[in-house]
């Protein structure tokens, strides 16, 4: 079975809610839809105070190439446009729309049937994904479009589809290639005709045979996607590990997925791009995973974007009492947020609980030098001396070193036995070097 | 819950690897060759064990205490473990108070002095283990046979190592093939029935321990195999060239102190490199310098100066050899 062969762990899987089917989340009474949802230059609110929105209607425009469209996941009024703390914990703009009824534009098909014909061309598919507000929803978020628009002197003679989801606790990739596998593989053909490849790789993780299974079979009436099981092994969901598992190509240092001529999607991107192109409906849900040992109901909705955390929380049975920390996104990259008013985005995968006693690091303790970190480390770095260079101020020497090669998976924070902080380092050293080496381009 | 969440960057939540578990582990992997030198040297190997790991336990907890004024570092267990490795390397009648002053250059000049835990070049166990040998020679070089169980400590039989029996030999004169009736068989020595220091006699007990610490990946495989797999090919060249001059490899392997060293004290977390390429070179040179001191130094074993010296260049193989970075070579299809 197929792997990366570069580093990795193996944290537990707790993938409590892998048997709980994906149930549609009550619209809450009122959403914040924040304007940056993506990767790249935020969009440019286009409503005002006190206008009336649909469900599926544009609020805020595309700024620029990289960047996404954003629509109301509601229907009602605007209440005000106003800043909100997002999962990152910074402020940013955003929409307050208070909810009346659920009326959506009618444009959107909203019909169950399953349509496996489109007819469209390359380029129609890409501007339907660009107006639809597409953006990769493994987490990245990078809008869509970008990724299918090959830029001329590359070329894509591959498509990946991540169905890894690598992350423990989180199931709503799962769950989607269960109960919506057609519209997924769908999505992939609509992609692969975007791109203009012949060829697509599915790639999913070897504790989600059931998955496996059922995309396999469904992928025998689609022209040329194949299905590969993947030994278990985190991160597998990275681009670049999921590239050198699937197809045994190593992104270089620095460089993009096309570089190797590839291109890397997930498989939620997939439904939402099938649900745009041929439903003309734009991004504004997605599946969230809400999990965590104490909490009553774990579970996984389909969630409109602008939801508070604590509407999808009281549908799982409400905050556990022992609840010390919440996690959006999985335990290895996933934030924490230090509010429950934070509002589901299009990146939001999953929100875990953990309780008080697992909430805190133990303490730091000298580095023994085991290399463990040296081990697990899947880009071949050494984040022992990338964070004591970090410690030290020495940036160059960790440029040097590649620290801005990292992308901050945390298996070397996970693995180190001595508790060392080594990613909190890591990550601060990176953006400095980030820092120094834009401020040398700019003085040239 | 309380009103407050806690917030702090990824990762959220840690593997079940710590400082202590893996000395635990160290620990529990050396049992097997303690059980057989017990077995082999009885009594003496009991007390000496105990004197070196008390003594390397409290000078630890003392010089933290009262020289650094910081909180005892002792739970770790690595004094422990240095302590055991102490004991292994010395003969099993080792006076005590002699034990105790190599547990002091252990811990408290090799060790302490570089800051504790992680910071020492050296491993603490031979530096201390090389200080008994120079300032207590006759001493560290009284080797008790093994005669199944002994109940007194002092008294015991003691006799030559095979290897200074072979390098005694080879100085007289003799061939290779005249000194083979005076040394054991290598049945006899892969069962650790041999002269020899306490913990190395015992070729299958250290096996043992270094299985356990592979699956239990305390350590990785780089450094136990190319340490005995480059004294073999060695020596297998050198045996190959002239069996009369030259012990075959098999003899090399079993006798001293190869395995103990392999497998124990070259893998040492602190002293040892930190990445594959450089486990391997590492590995690699300790095997060549032991041969070398074998063979043509005084000293009829050189396993420990040959990780000593080995210990000296690891800073320099941290900071010149790196290990393959993901997407560094392009390698398509």
């Amino acid at each position: 079975m197929k792997t990366f062969t570069k580093g990795g762990v193996h944290p537990p899987e707790n993938k409590l809610t892998a048997n709980c089917p994906i149930e549609y989340l009550s619209v809450p009474r009122s959403v914040t839809i924040p304007v940056s949802q993506h990767i790249g230059a935020p969009a440019n609110i286009i409503v005002n105070k006190g206008d009336s929105v649909l469900t599926g209607q544009v609020i805020a425009e595309s700024k620029g190439f990289v960047s996404a469209y954003i629509h109301s996941s509601v229907s009602g009024k605007v209440n005000k446009i106003d800043t909100v703390t997002d999962t990152s914990g910074y402020k940013q703009t955003a929409v307050f729309i208070d909810v009346e009824g659920d009326e959506w534009v009618e444009t959107i098909d909203r019909s169950e049937e399953i349509v496996t014909e489109s007819g469209l061309s390359g380029n129609e598919i890409v501007q339907r994904c660009l107006k639809s507000g597409i953006v990769g929803l493994g987490g990245a978020t990078f809008p869509s479009h970008v990724k299918l628009t090959v830029p001329a002197g590359k070329k894509c003679n591959i498509l990946i589809i991540n169905g890894v989801e690598c992350e423990p606790y989180l199931t709503s990739d799962h769950r989607l290639m269960l109960e919506r596998g057609e519209e997924v593989l769908m999505g992939v053909s609509l992609l692969m005709k975007a791109l203009g490849v012949e060829k697509s790789v599915v790639g999913i993780e070897n504790n989600k045979k059931d998955a496996i299974e059922h995309i396999s079979r469904l992928a025998t009436g689609f022209k040329g996607i194949s299905v590969y099981p993947l030994k278990v092994k985190y991160p597998q969901g990275a681009e670049k590990q999921l590239i050198k598992a699937l197809i045994n190509r190593e992104v270089p240092s620095g460089k993009l997925p096309l570089d190797v001529n590839a291109v890397v999607h997930n498989v939620g991107t997939c439904f939402a791009v099938y649900e745009a192109v041929i439903k003309n409906k734009p991004l504004f849900e997605r599946v969230v995973t809400i999990t965590g040992h104490s909490v009553a109901r774990p579970g996984n909705y389909m969630v409109r974007t602008g939801t508070p955390v604590m509407h999808l929380i009281e549908a799982a049975g409400g905050i556990p009492e022992d609840t010390g920390k919440i996690v959006s996104g999985g335990p290895m990259m996933g934030k924490a947020i230090c509010s429950t008013e934070v509002p589901v985005v299009k990146g939001t995968s999953g929100i875990v609980l953990f309780p008080s006693g697992s909430s805190e690091r133990n303490p730091s303790q000298p580095c023994i030098r085991c290399a463990k970190c040296v081990d697990a480390c899947p880009l071949g770095l050494e984040p022992f001396l990338l964070m004591t260079l970090t410690e030290k101020e020495l940036f160059e020497r960790a440029e040097k070193e590649r620290i801005t090669d990292c992308m901050e998976c945390g298996s070397c924070s996970f693995i180190c036995p001595a508790n060392r902080p080594l990613l909190d380092y890591i990550r601060l050293g990176k953006s400095t070097v980030i820092k120094m080496a834009r401020e040398r381009i700019s003085k040239k | 819950m309380s009103n407050l969440l806690k917030v702090s960057p990824s990762p959220h939540i840690h593997g079940n690897e710590t400082t202590r578990k893996l000395m635990t582990g160290v620990i529990i992997a050396l049992m097997p060759a303690l059980f057989a030198s017990v077995f082999y040297f009885g009594y003496g190997a009991i007390i000496v064990t105990a004197t070196s790991v008390a003594s390397c336990v409290l000078f630890e907890y003392l010089t933290g205490r009262f020289l650094l004024h910081r909180p005892a570092t002792i739970s770790d267990g690595s004094a422990v473990v240095t302590g055991l490795l102490l004991a292994f390397n010395v003969p099993s009648n080792l006076p005590v108070y002699i034990i105790i002053i190599g547990a002091f250059v252990s811990v408290v000049i090799a060790k302490m002095t570089f800051g504790g835990l992680g910071n020492n070049p050296f491993n603490p166990a031979l530096v201390g283990r090389v200080f008994m040998l120079i300032s207590f020679p006759v001493q560290m070089t009284t080797w008790p046979l093994a005669k199944g169980f002994a109940t007194s400590y002092t008294d015991a039989v003691t006799g030559a190592t095979p290897l200074a029996v072979l390098k005694e030999g080879l100085r007289n004169g003799e061939p290779v093939s005249g000194l083979i009736s005076q040394i054991p068989t290598p049945a006899q020595m892969f069962m650790g029935n041999m002269g020899g220091s306490l913990g190395e006699v015992a070729a299958l007990a250290l096996i043992l321990g270094l299985v356990y610490m592979l699956v239990r990946k305390i350590i990785t495989w780089h450094i136990p195999v190319s340490v005995i797999g480059s004294i073999a090919i060695f020596t297998a060249i050198l045996w190959l060239a002239d069996n009369e001059k030259f012990a075959d490899p098999l003899f090399h392997l079993l006798a001293g102190g190869v395995l103990l060293g392999a497998i124990f004290m070259a893998t040492d977390y602190v002293t040892s490199p930190m990445n594959p390429k450089a486990m391997i070179i590492y590995g690699c040179g300790i095997g060549v310098i032991t041969v070398i001191i074998r063979v043509w130094g005084a000293y009829p074993e050189g396993v420990s100066f040959a990780i000593l010296i080995m210990n000296a260049f690891v800073p320099l193989m941290n900071t010149y050899i790196k290990p393959k970075r993901f997407g560094e070579v392009i390698k398509n299809g």
